[in-house]
C-alpha cells in the first residue's frame, strides 16, 4: 500500500496546496516542500539491504477486471533509485520556484504536484495499461506548467512537447494493444499484467512493429536524435521549476520504459535494431553537443547538453550488457541532478538579469562569485569530470558499448570533447572576460546555495563510491537481462 | 397488443404522453416553469419505466420494434441526456427568451411549445433505437427530424437561426428521400423491409447485384447526412452554429447517438463481409471524416463550428469500431458513444451557460481568461475538452482506448494508425482553446458583470463533470453494465 500512499501523497498535497493558495499566496510552497520531504522519506524506507529477485514493495488489485486491467505497482531497485531522484528534483524544483511564482502559487504547485505523481506511477506501474495511464498523466500538468508560467513562446512550445509526445505515446498505446491481443490469443488469457506478458511469443516481424510502437514513445521522451526538436522550445520556455522537472525526470522515463518494457518484452526485435540504436544514440551524442556549442541563449544550450547526454544513455540500453546498463542507470541520475542544477542556475541568472543571451553577459565572477563557482562546479560535473557522477556513468557506458561495437563508441568518445568544449565555453562567455553591462547584482541566496551544495555533494559521492547505487539497480537490471537470455536460449 | 407489451413499451408511451400534457397545459396555462417541471417529469417517469421494461426484455413488440437490453440501455442513455438537455435549456430560454414588454399574450417569450418539440424528437430517438424494420426506422427518424427542424430555427431574431433551421430541412429532406428511395430499392431486390430477413436474404446471396448496392448506397448517404459524415457533413458547421447551444447539444448527443445505435444493430444483423464493398466504403468514409473533421477543425475560430467539425471526426472514429467485427464492436461502439455524450453535453452545456441574450457566447473571445473570472466553470470546460481529447482520467479515455482495442482485435491496422494520428491532429486546437481559457482576460471582459446565477444547468454540469472523472478513473461499472446489456 506504501507505493499507493506514495503516489497519493503528491495528488493530495497538491489539491492542499491549491486550497490553501486562495487564501495564502505563500502557502502552496510550504506544502510542496513538505510532501517532497515526506516523499523522500516514504522512499528512503526501502533503502534497506536488497533480498534477491523478489519486489521491494508491491500492490496488486484488480481494476477492470472485464478487460484484464490490474492496478499492479511494484517497486525494485532500478525504481527505487528513480523514485529517490523524483523526490529529490521535486525538491529542487520547488526551491527554483520559491520566489520565481508569484502568479496564482495555488495553481502552480498544484501541476507541478500532479506532475511529480505521474512520474511516480510511471516509475511504478507493473501494468501496461496502468503504464500508459501515468505516462499520458504526468503530461497534462507538465503542459499547463510550460503553457501558464513560461517564457515569451511558452503556448507554441507547450503544444508542440504536448503533440510530440502525445503522437509517440498513441504508438505506444497501440503496441500495448497489439501485445495485449497477441497475448490473449497465444495464451486465451487477456492481460495488461507486464510479469505475465514478458516472454509472449510473436511472429518476428510482429514483434518488430511492436517495439517501434513502444519506442516511438521512449525515443519521444528520451530525447534521440530526430525526434528531439520540440526539447529545446520546451526546456527553454518553461519555468525554471518546469525545466528542472522535464529535463531531470521526464527524459529519465523514456529510458527507464527502454529498460525495463521495451526490450525485455521484444529481445528479438530489439536485438535487431540495436545497431540502428546504437547509431542514434552516437548521433545523438555529437549533434547535441554541436548544436550546444552554437547557442547563445544560455538555457537552450543546457538544453542541447541534455540530447547530447541522453545519447549515452541510449548507447549504454541498446549496448544491453551488465555495464553499459549499470553506466546508463548512473548516467540517468547524474543527469537528472546536474541538469537540474544547472537549470535552477540559469534561472536565478534570468530572475537577476532578465537574459539569458550570452553575448550581453560576461564577468559576472566578480560580480556574483558564488553562482560563478556553482557554475563552474556543475559544467565541470556536466562534461564529465572524473570524481563526479556523470564521469561514472558515461565511462562505463563507453566501456561496455566497446565490447559490442568499437568503431561506434570510439566515435561516441568524441562527446568528452565537444562537451569540454561547450562547457568551458559557457563559463567562460557568461562569467569570465570583460563586463559587457555594469551590473550590480544579489548573490546567490542561502536557499540557493543550500540546494546547489547538496546537489554537488551527491555528484561526489556518486563519483567517488558509485558501488552502492549500482547494487541498488543491479536486481532490477539482472531481472531484465533475464528475461531477454531466458527467451534468446529458447528461440529456435 | 397484449398487456406484457404494454409494459415493454411503457417507455414510449409515457415519453408520447408526456409531450401531450406539456402541449394542453401550454395551452391552458403558459408558464415556463410548468412546462420544464412537465417535461423533466415525463422524461424521469419514463426512465423510471425501463425497469418495468426490463423484465419483459428481450421482446418483439408487433414486427416493428423489439424492445430488448440493447433497445433500453440506449433509452436510459437517450433520456439521461435529454434529461440533461433540458436543465440547460430551462436556464438558456430563460436568460435569452425574455417576455417582451407591452406586447399582448400572443405575441409573448413563447418558450413552452420548446419542450413538446423535444419530448417528441426523444420519442423519435427511442423508437429509432428499438426498431428493427424500415417502416419503424423511417418513422422515429421523420419524428426526430421534423421536431428537430423547428428546433434548430427556435431562436427566430437572428439571422444565422433561421438560415441553420432552413439549411437543416432542406438538406435533412433531401437526405430523407434519400434514405427512402435506398429502402425502396432494397426491398425490391430482397423483398423484405425488417432486418432479420433483410439479414437472411444477404445470407442466400440476395445481396449480389446492382439494384441492392445501388439501395445500400443510398441509404448510406440518408445516414451520412444525419451522422455528419464526410461528404455529407456540409451542414454540421453552419447548423451547430446558429441553433440555440441547448438544441446543438441535443443534435449532437441524443439524435447522433439514437442514429448509431440504429446503424449498429444494422450492422450486427446484417454482418457484412469484411473485404465487402459496403465496408470499403464505410472505412474510406471514416477516413475522410477523421481527416476532414480534424482539419477543418484546425481552421476554425468559432468554438460551435470547432465543436461541430470536431464532432465529425468523432463519427469517423465511431466508424473504426463499426467496422471492428468480433465480440468488442458493439461493447466499443457503446463505450465511446457514452462517453462522446458525457463529454458533448458538458462541453456545450458550458456554451450554454455562458450564453447572453443577446447571442451564444461561441467567439473565443468569450472564453478568453475563463479561469480567471469563473475558474469552476474553466474547470469543467477543461475537463470536457481533454475528455474529447482523450486524455487519461476522463471518460473519453476509456472510450478511445476500447475503440482501439477493438480495431487492434480485429487486426484493422490502418486504420487505428489513422486514428492516432488523427488523435494527435485533434490535440492541436483542444489544447489551443484551453490555452486561451487560461490566458489573462482582455479588460471589456474583465470589467463585464458575471451573469446571473444558472441554478440548474450548473448542478447539470457538476453531474457530467463528475461522470466524466469517475468512469473515467473506474470504468469497470459502466463497462459491466454494457457488456450486460448487448447480445
Amino acid at each position: 500500500m506504501t507505493l499507493a500512499y506514495l503516489i497519493l501523497l503528491f495528488v493530495v498535497s497538491g489539491l492542499l496546496a491549491a486550497v490553501v493558495g486562495r487564501r495564502f499566496a505563500t502557502g502552496p510552497r510550504w506544502v510542496a516542500l513538505a510532501a517532497c520531504i515526506a516523499a523522500a522519506g516514504l522512499a528512503l524506507k526501502f533503502l534497506s539491504p536488497s533480498s534477491g529477485t523478489a519486489w521491494l514493495a508491491e500492490l496488486d488489485v484488480p481494476w477492470v477486471p472485464a478487460l484484464g486491467i490490474r492496478f499492479h505497482l511494484a517497486l525494485d531497485g532500478l525504481s527505487l533509485l528513480l523514485l529517490l531522484l523524483t523526490a529529490i528534483l521535486g525538491l529542487m524544483a520547488v526551491a527554483a520556484s520559491w520566489n520565481a511564482i508569484s502568479e496564482r502559487p495555488g495553481f502552480y504547485y498544484l501541476n507541478l504536484l500532479l506532475a511529480l505523481a505521474g512520474i511516480s506511477g510511471v516509475f511504478l506501474a507493473m501494468d501496461l495499461f496502468l503504464f500508459y495511464f501515468f505516462w499520458e498523466l504526468m503530461l497534462i500538468p507538465m503542459f499547463f506548467l510550460i503553457a501558464l508560467w513560461g517564457h515569451e513562446n511558452r503556448q507554441r512550445a507547450a503544444i508542440k512537447f504536448f503533440i510530440f509526445t502525445q503522437l509517440g505515446g498513441l504508438l505506444m498505446l497501440l503496441a500495448i494493444l497489439g501485445l495485449y491481443v497477441a497475448h490473449g490469443r497465444s495464451t486465451g488469457e487477456y492481460t495488461f499484467d507486464y510479469p505475465r506478458l514478458l516472454g509472449t511469443v510473436l511472429a518476428p516481424g510482429t514483434a518488430l512493429w511492436l517495439l517501434l510502437g513502444f519506442a516511438a514513445a521512449f525515443f519521444v521522451k528520451l530525447p534521440a536524435v530526430p525526434f528531439h526538436t520540440w526539447l529545446p522550445d520546451a526546456h527553454t520556455e518553461a519555468p525554471t521549476g518546469g525545466s528542472v522537472i522535464l529535463a531531470g525526470l521526464l527524459l529519465k522515463t523514456g529510458a527507464y520504459g527502454l529498460i525495463r518494457f521495451a526490450l525485455p518484452l521484444f529481445p528479438g526485435a530489439a536485438a535487431q535494431v540495436a545497431p540502428a540504436a546504437m547509431v542514434l544514440g552516437t548521433i545523438g551524442i555529437l549533434y547535441g553537443a554541436m548544436l550546444a556549442f552554437a547557442q547563445t541563449d544560455l538555457k537552450r544550450l543546457v538544453a542541447y547538453t541534455s540530447v547530447s547526454h541522453l545519447g549515452f544513455v541510449l548507447l549504454g540500453i541498446f549496448a544491453w550488457n551488465t555495464l553499459a546498463l549499470q553506466g546508463a542507470v548512473m548516467q540517468m541520475i547524474c543527469h537528472g541532478l546536474s541538469t537540474g542544477a544547472l537549470f535552477m542556475l540559469v534561472g536565478a541568472l534570468d530572475e537577476r538579469l532578465h537574459t539569458r543571451d550570452m553575448r550581453r553577459l560576461g564577468g559576472l565572477q566578480a560580480v556574483v562569485p558564488r553562482l560563478a563557482a556553482m557554475a563552474t562546479m556543475l559544467a565541470l560535473a556536466s562534461l564529465g569530470l572524473p570524481g563526479l557522477g556523470n564521469f561514472v556513468g558515461e565511462f562505463l557506458v563507453l566501456l561496455g558499448a566497446f565490447r559490442v561495437n568499437a568503431t561506434l563508441t570510439t566515435v561516441a568518445t568524441l562527446g568528452f570533447v565537444l562537451a569540454t568544449v561547450y562547457a568551458l565555453w559557457m563559463i567562460a562567455r557568461t562569467f569570465h572576460g570583460p563586463a559587457r553591462e555594469a551590473r550590480k547584482l544579489a548573490d546567490l541566496t542561502g536557499r540557493e546555495l543550500a540546494v546547489l551544495l547538496a546537489t554537488t555533494a551527491a555528484l561526489l559521492y556518486l563519483g567517488l563510491f558509485p558501488q552502492r547505487v549500482l547494487d541498488l539497480a543491479a536486481p532490477g537490471l539482472d531481472r531484465a537481462q533475464h528475461a531477454i537470455a531466458v527467451e534468446v536460449s529458447h528461440a529456435p | 397488443m397484449r398487456p406484457d407489451d404494454l409494459a415493454a413499451l411503457s417507455p414510449l408511451l409515457i415519453l408520447a404522453g408526456a409531450a401531450v400534457a406539456v402541449l394542453l397545459a401550454a395551452a391552458v396555462f403558459r408558464s415556463h416553469r410548468l412546462a420544464v417541471a412537465l417535461t423533466l417529469a415525463g422524461l424521469a417517469a419514463a426512465f423510471a419505466s425501463l425497469s418495468i421494461a426490463w423484465p419483459h426484455a428481450p421482446r418483439p413488440v408487433t414486427t416493428l420494434l423489439a424492445i430488448d437490453h440493447f433497445a433500453l440501455f440506449y433509452m436510459g442513455l437517450i433520456l439521461a441526456a435529454a434529461f440533461t438537455v433540458v436543465l440547460f435549456s430551462h436556464d438558456y430560454l430563460a436568460t435569452t427568451c425574455l417576455p417582451t414588454e407591452g406586447v399582448g399574450q400572443t405575441s409573448g417569450p413563447r418558450r413552452e411549445e420548446y419542450y413538446v418539440l423535444m419530448l417528441l424528437a426523444v420519442v423519435g430517438s427511442a423508437v429509432l433505437v428499438a426498431s428493427v424494420h424500415f417502416a419503424s426506422f423511417f418513422l422515429g427518424l421523420e419524428l426526430l427530424s421534423v421536431s428537430l427542424y423547428a428546433l434548430v430555427a427556435y431562436r427566430r431574431e437572428g439571422r444565422l437561426g433561421i438560415e441553420a433551421g432552413v439549411k437543416y430541412l432542406i438538406l435533412g429532406g433531401a437526405a430523407s428521400a434519400f434514405l427512402l428511395f435506398g429502402m425502396a430499392l432494397v426491398y425490391a431486390a430482397l423483398g423484405s423491409l425488417d432486418f432479420s430477413g433483410l439479414a437472411r436474404g444477404f445470407a442466400r446471396g440476395d445481396g449480389e447485384g446492382l439494384l441492392p448496392l445501388a439501395g445500400i448506397g443510398l441509404m448510406v448517404v440518408g445516414i451520412g447526412f444525419k451522422l455528419s459524415l464526410v461528404p455529407f457533413h456540409g451542414w454540421a458547421p453552419d447548423v451547430y452554429q446558429g441553433a440555440p447551444a441547448p438544441v446543438t447539444a441535443f443534435v449532437a448527443t441524443v439524435s447522433k447517438g439514437a442514429v448509431f445505435a440504429l446503424l449498429l444493430r444494422f450492422f450486427s444483423m446484417l454482418q457484412p463481409p469484411r473485404h465487402g464493398a459496403l465496408a470499403t466504403v464505410v472505412a474510406l468514409v471514416a477516413v475522410a471524416s477523421m481527416f476532414a473533421g480534424n482539419w477543418l477543425a484546425l481552421l476554425q475560430t468559432n468554438v460551435k463550428r470547432l465543436l461541430a467539425y470536431s464532432s465529425i471526426a468523432h463519427m469517423g472514429y465511431l466508424l473504426v469500431a463499426l467496422l471492428a467485427s468480433g465480440p468488442w464492436a458493439p461493447t466499443a461502439v457503446t463505450g465511446y458513444l457514452t462517453a462522446y455524450i458525457v463529454t458533448i453535453l458538458g462541453a456545450f452545456g458550458v456554451v450554454s451557460v455562458l450564453s447572453t441574450r443577446s447571442r451564444d457566447a461561441d467567439g473565443v473571445e468569450d472564453y478568453r481568461g475563463l479561469a480567471w473570472r469563473r475558474p469552476w466553470l474553466a474547470g469543467v470546460f477543461t475537463a470536457m475538452l481533454l475528455s474529447l481529447a482523450g486524455i487519461p482520467l476522463t471518460v473519453g479515455f476509456i472510450g478511445k482506448f476500447y475503440v482501439l482495442a477493438a480495431g487492434v482485435n480485429s487486426d484493422l491496422w490502418l486504420l487505428v494508425v489513422m486514428l492516432a494520428v488523427n488523435s494527435a491532429i485533434g490535440l492541436f486546437y483542444y489544447l489551443r482553446l484551453i490555452a486561451v481559457l487560461y490566458r489573462p482576460p482582455s479588460e471589456a471582459a474583465a470589467g463585464a458583470v458575471a451573469s446571473l446565477s444558472l441554478p440548474l444547468g450548473s448542478a447539470a454540469l457538476l453531474t457530467l463533470t463528475l461522470a466524466l472523472i469517475i468512469l473515467g478513473v473506474y470504468p469497470a461499472p459502466l463497462i459491466t453494465a454494457i457488456q450486460a446489456c448487448l447480445p
